[in-house]
């Protein structure tokens, strides 16, 4: 009895020995930005939680939204020894010194999210992020299919200058740009936000007549199109039926429009990238095989008809 | 000498009659109301239509007053304090705190009309706050007003967070209605700016509360040697400011029906001190001009609303704003003015 427990033991500690023993637990360090928006701590916590799941230490940190806390971390997980260093850079200069630091004692770094402006791209292993370009090209395809062609589009911009609302234009007018029929009638920054959504819709509903001749909304993010959708009810138009509404990030209210038929698609942007990001990461860690310099997370599109989840 | 005198007033009498208009204060934002009126008009003729849509009046020309509304709510507080020589950097966090508030007690199952009032008590403790530092620490406003400015935001977060924040959307028949709802044909927003600047007018103009803030924001010490409690007039500036934007906070909150202390009313500290300076008011202090900053008010949101209907790429959006501010203050500005006409003169001869 006393034997059997004994060697059963024994077993279960030479199977972890062995399971350990090629990685043993892999530890990463992940600088995340910080808790902004809704988007940012959602993936916080994605990355924890995926991290349990593929059995990585996880060391995170938080730089509240600075670039000096930021290096400060990225230098503790190098002097931590991790065996490899996730960043969602703060900024996207200024990062020659520490990536050098990293690439020195032997870290690979790899970049979540923005970019960095480095002068020596061998610095990072590769970008792992989502294609705002992408995002505005399935908006604009679900446009293109949705009206067969034939649309003439008002479009809420995100803020001027903004890497999201430059992409986004230009992906949707890239694949927009294929069919004579689609025009951009109207165009203006509504900030990403609920209230300047509104207000460009108002102007654009006053300018274009009641939105006459107008079958396409195409906002930079959920919000502004929210916004829209209530001043065109305000208006006495229905959204989703008058004029077909597609936008991009689907939040949660977004899902509820899309429910009741106010809007008609919207073009994830995922917050749940974890287990897009660690296998990337691990696999490297394996092979040390060369990545080109941007891994794409893909992007899904909801409609009205997509079953909630 | 006295016939010379007539004879030379008499020659340049229709000079004289069109300097006396334009050194009044109303002519100049007047005529800048006017050029962009007619700019609209160039841009698209249908910009004066007005029509009845679900129930009420319709068109740009409503627009303008009805966005204008909240701004010029916040303008008017900001004139108040103003006229102390003082400024309250802190009217868009009062706004964004209010939103979290009121969103956060709907949430909780309060009665609406209890939590218009609690909205309303969370301006004035702000302006408590404020007036408090200003008038009883003696802390310079710009520095005593920028703490709440700066961290104003983060407690609507936090306060969002209260509930969870993860739905801060909601629905109210009451506030909706004081904000974009009607009564007959008529923004209910327009009516409620009128109670309060009604309210308003009479606090500072039939009693003798105007009259102090000028003398205070005019020359502190001489206010004070002629026995005004200086300290007490200013804290009730920034307490009247901090209730103004809480009352904008209403409207804008139920605008959208969401709590986003992140960028609701951002900036509209400077669209307000904006309007107060177009209204003619100078940051010297001494001087209240309420329905001067009504129209300043107008000014700065029918140049938005024209931007917004002209089609203009929005890159422009911000270049074009500072170029027609910058016009209208140069239109304002006697020295500018008599130095152009100087010039003029010359090139005559």
């Amino acid at each position: 009895m006393h034997l059997v427990k004994l060697l059963s033991g024994a077993a279960v500690g030479a199977a972890l020995l062995v399971a350990g023993s090629p990685a043993m637990a892999v530890t990463i360090g992940f600088s995340q930005v910080g808790d902004e928006g809704d988007w940012r701590p959602a993936w916080s916590k994605d990355m924890q939680e995926e991290a349990k799941k593929e059995g990585i230490d996880l060391k995170y940190a938080d730089a509240q939204g600075k670039e000096e806390e930021q290096i400060k971390a990225v230098r503790a997980f190098i002097a931590q020894k991790v065996d490899a260093i996730i960043i969602a850079p703060v900024v996207v200069t200024g990062w020659d010194a520490v990536l050098d630091e990293a690439k020195k004692a032997g870290i690979p770094v790899f970049l979540a999210d923005r970019d960095v402006d480095v002068k020596d791209k061998s610095l990072f292993v590769t970008r792992i992020s989502a294609d705002f370009n992408l995002e505005g090209r399935l908006a604009g395809a679900w446009t293109a299919q949705a009206t067969k062609g034939q649309a003439n589009v008002v479009e809420e911009q995100g803020t001027v200058g903004a890497a999201p609302a430059i992409e986004r234009k230009k992906g949707f007018e890239a694949v927009t740009a294929n069919f004579p029929d689609i025009k951009i009638v109207k165009t203006q920054s509504g900030d990403f936000t609920t209230d300047g959504g509104k207000k460009v819709m108002e102007a654009f509903i006053k300018s274009t007549d009641n939105l006459k001749g107008i079958n396409v909304s195409f906002a930079h993010n959920d919000n502004m199109q929210l916004g829209a959708i209530q001043a065109m009810k305000e208006a006495g138009l229905k959204p989703g039926h008058d004029v077909l509404m597609v936008s991009v990030d689907y939040v949660p209210a977004m899902k509820e429009a899309l429910a009741a038929g106010d809007a008609n698609a919207s073009v994830e942007l995922r917050s749940a990238i974890g287990k897009y990001i660690y296998p990337v990461v691990l696999q490297y860690l394996k092979d040390k095989k060369e990545l080109p310099k941007w891994v794409k997370i893909p992007s899904d599109l909801h409609t009205a008809a997509t079953p909630l989840d | 000498m006295s016939q010379a005198q007539t004879t030379s007033t008499r020659s340049s009498s229709l000079g004289a009659t069109l300097g006396a208009i334009g050194r009044h204060r109303v002519v100049w934002p007047l005529a800048a109301l006017a050029l962009l009126f007619i700019v609209d008009f160039i841009i698209s003729p249908s910009f004066f239509n007005i029509r009845i849509v679900e129930g009420r009046l319709f068109g740009s020309l409503i627009d303008i007053p009805y966005r204008a509304a909240p701004t010029a709510l916040v303008a008017l507080g900001m004139a108040v304090v103003i006229g102390t020589k003082g400024i309250d950097l802190s009217v868009g966090s009062i706004v964004a705190i209010g939103g979290a508030v009121i969103t956060w007690r709907i949430h909780a199952g309060d009665p609406h009309l209890l939590i218009l009032f609690i909205a309303l008590a969370v301006g004035l403790l702000c302006g408590l706050w404020n007036g408090f530092l200003v008038a009883a620490l003696d802390i310079q406003p710009i520095i005593a007003t920028l703490i709440l400015m700066v961290s104003g935001r983060g407690i609507g977060l936090m306060i969002n967070l209260l509930y969870g924040g993860t739905d801060p959307s909601f629905t109210s028949p009451l506030l909706q209605g004081l904000s974009t709802g009607h009564i007959g044909y008529i923004p209910t927003r327009l009516l409620v700016f009128v109670f309060i600047f009604a309210l308003l007018w009479t606090l500072l103009r039939r009693t003798a509360l105007g009259l102090f803030l000028e003398s205070v924001g005019g020359n502190t010490a001489a206010a004070y040697l002629t026995g005004i409690n200086a300290r007490m007039v200013i804290f009730s500036a920034y307490v009247i400011s901090g209730l103004m934007a809480s009352s904008a906070g209403v409207i804008l909150t139920a605008d959208t029906h969401t709590s986003d202390p992140i960028s609701v009313a951002l900036n509209i500290e400077l669209d307000a001190i904006l309007a107060v300076v177009i209204g003619g008011a100078s940051l010297g202090g001494g001087r209240i001009y309420l329905g001067m900053t009504i129209l300043g008010a107008l000014v700065i949101q029918s140049l938005t609303t024209t931007i917004l209907t002209s089609g203009m790429p929005p890159e422009y959006n911000l270049v074009v704003k500072a170029v027609v501010v910058v016009v209208v203050l140069l239109l304002q500005s006697s020295n500018f003015r008599s130095l152009t006409l100087s010039i003029l003169a010359r090139r005559k001869r």
